[in-house]
């Protein structure tokens, strides 16, 4: 991003992760009866066929986890994906949240290739920009970036 | 076993793109089905259709649409929406109905028209829907394949060459299929030097979205019997289980697994043909032939690996050691797989079962298994459906 440009600011989903402050976190939500984690976040009914629960509290869930698997993306994406011209390819990936027990895809950072990335390796959550079809200086998503000396 | 039904009738219109109305490949996939069974179309009394969401209203109500086309004769309809199991799912309304004495004789049809290029959601702002929301942040039906292509890679050590060898096998398995298409023996190298598209995996190992149409006429065993088909292939088991709680693996559409902080993850894949198997009371090493959804090359190791054709993490090894090829121990998707078709949805599980017919009956010509007594199929799509049938003879 160009110096003095806008800054993205709106996120891509609505109460889908915190924007404020250096260490952002996906926002789920935890089941009162059965410690269930939901993401995205899940606020009527517990889906364990085993828990009656309909209470939930919200959570940050943790920032991060090791990689489960990767892949990326070769070809741009049908809407509502918006990409920049000319198209890009990024990295995804999937990655394990050990207290939650969940695995959470999401794009890796610009510059990261899937020849950097291996299962079990460290990633935590960052937000960076994706273009957006009306705000001309894109809206927040989260991507997973590999943790300082990570699969070295 | 008591549950049986018989299939006396199968058929299909050829796959392609041709963007022709669906109804269309309906119509000649049941007029095949229903001449291979030499029966007249009046003795149809239930016709079970496979819906189809790319094609309006008429797609919704597929059953009724190709039973008009067909000509109104009053007999019962139905249509059944499962995604990638929709056929499946019509053949187990069509084996309630047989099974339940309500009639005798089905129609099971299932016919696709698709797009180009990616499938997509519906348009406009839709938060709310997780299909919307995961094409927003640039996770398309690519990404799962390659997630657990590469996931083999990280664990079991399987190569790209190895899935590569998926899909030269299957197009010399389709390569003589009349229905099939994609008709062309593509090599390793053709695999390698194709674009990836979803590293690891590349534009043949992937597979197309076609048009196509299949049908069975299916029937109770005393009909089969009344009419001197006494020694039909029979249906033995269709299992259309739903994952149970919480899911092992990330699945489409959603962008992220349960979390399995109150009950051990369970594998919806292998759930499937599990229930199939105790349906028919037969063991995975019983099985002669089976077509597995190949909608990636890497996908049908996991696939052969779930029937439980083999044990964890040996798909790979199987595969070259030539036992899944025609004339191998356990041939896998001798009709060339959708590697050779392409997905026609509501088509495709019936296409499955038309070919394990043709296999258990002997008819499958260059494409034979010798002495195909067990078949399975095995699918799986959106939203938690999936299916695995079990034929015999």
């Amino acid at each position: 991003m160009s110096a003095g440009a806008a800054q993205a600011t709106v996120p891509v989903l609505d109460g889908w992760f915190t924007t404020a402050g250096a260490a952002p976190h996906l926002i789920g939500t935890r089941c009162s009866g059965c410690g269930t984690y939901y993401f995205p976040k899940l606020e009527t009914f517990c889906r364990n066929p085993d828990c009656e629960s309909s209470q939930f509290e919200t959570v940050e869930l943790s920032r991060t986890g090791k990689v489960w698997s990767f892949t990326n993306a070769c070809y741009k994406p049908p809407e509502p994906y918006i990409a920049a011209e000319p198209f890009v390819p990024y990295t995804i990936a999937a990655v394990e949240l050990e207290r939650e027990k969940m695995v959470v895809l999401g794009q890796v950072v610009e510059g990261v290739g899937v020849e950097s990335l291996k299962a079990g390796m460290e990633m935590e959550l960052v937000l960076e920009t994706i273009p957006d079809a009306t705000l001309p200086e894109g809206k927040l998503t989260w991507k997973w970036k590999p943790v300082e000396g990570a699969g070295q | 076993m008591s549950g049986e039904i018989a299939i006396i009738g199968v058929g299909m219109h050829p796959w392609g793109k041709w963007g022709r109305n669906f109804a269309e490949y309906g119509v000649a996939a049941a007029q095949a089905a229903i001449r291979d069974a030499g029966i007249h179309w009046r003795d149809v009394r239930f016709i079970s259709g496979g819906g189809t969401v790319r094609n309006g209203y008429p797609g919704y109500v597929a059953g009724a649409t190709i039973a008009q086309a067909l000509g109104w004769q009053g007999a019962e309809v139905n249509t059944s929406y499962a995604a990638c199991a929709s056929g499946s799912q019509a053949l187990a309304a069509a084996r309630t109905k047989i099974l339940s004495g309500d009639c005798e004789v089905a129609l099971v049809v299932g016919a696709d028209t698709t797009p180009k290029g990616f499938l997509a959601p519906a348009k406009g702002e839709r938060p709310d829907d997780p299909d919307w929301v995961r094409f927003r942040v640039g996770i398309t039906n690519p990404t799962y394949f390659a997630l657990y292509a590469r996931r083999r890679m990280e664990i079991y050590g399987d190569t790209q060459d190895d899935f590569a060898l998926v899909k030269v096998k299957n197009a010399e398995h389709g390569f003589t299929n009349e229905y099939a298409r994609y008709r062309k023996k593509f090599t390793a190298e053709d695999v390698a030097a194709s674009a990836m598209v979803a590293d690891p995996l590349r534009l043949m190992d992937v597979c197309a979205t076609s048009d196509g149409g299949a049908a069975l006429i299916v029937c109770s065993l005393d009909y089969a019997k009344k009419i001197g088909k006494g020694d039909a292939v029979r249906i033995a088991a269709i299992s259309t289980v739903t994952p149970s709680f919480p899911s092992a693996l990330v699945e489409m559409p959603d962008l992220a697994t349960d979390s399995a902080v109150a009950a051990a993850p369970l594998s919806f894949r292998s759930a499937l043909p599990t229930k199939a198997y105790e349906q028919a009371g037969v063991d995975p090493k019983d099985v002669s032939v089976a077509e597995v959804y190949d909608l990636s090359t890497a996908l049908e190791l996991d696939w052969i690996e779930d029937c439980g054709l083999c044990a964890r993490g040996e798909a790979a090894a199987l595969t070259r050691s030539g036992a899944t090829r025609i004339g191998g121990r356990i041939p896998v998707n001798p009709s060339g797989g959708l590697a050779c078709f392409g997905e026609a949805v509501p088509a495709q599980a019936l296409a499955q079962v038309c070919e394990l017919t043709w296999q258990l009956r002997g008819q499958a010509g260059s494409r034979q298994v010798e002495g195909a007594k067990v078949g399975i199929t095995a699918n799986q799509g959106l939203f938690g459906h999936g299916s695995s049938v079990i034929v015999v003879r």
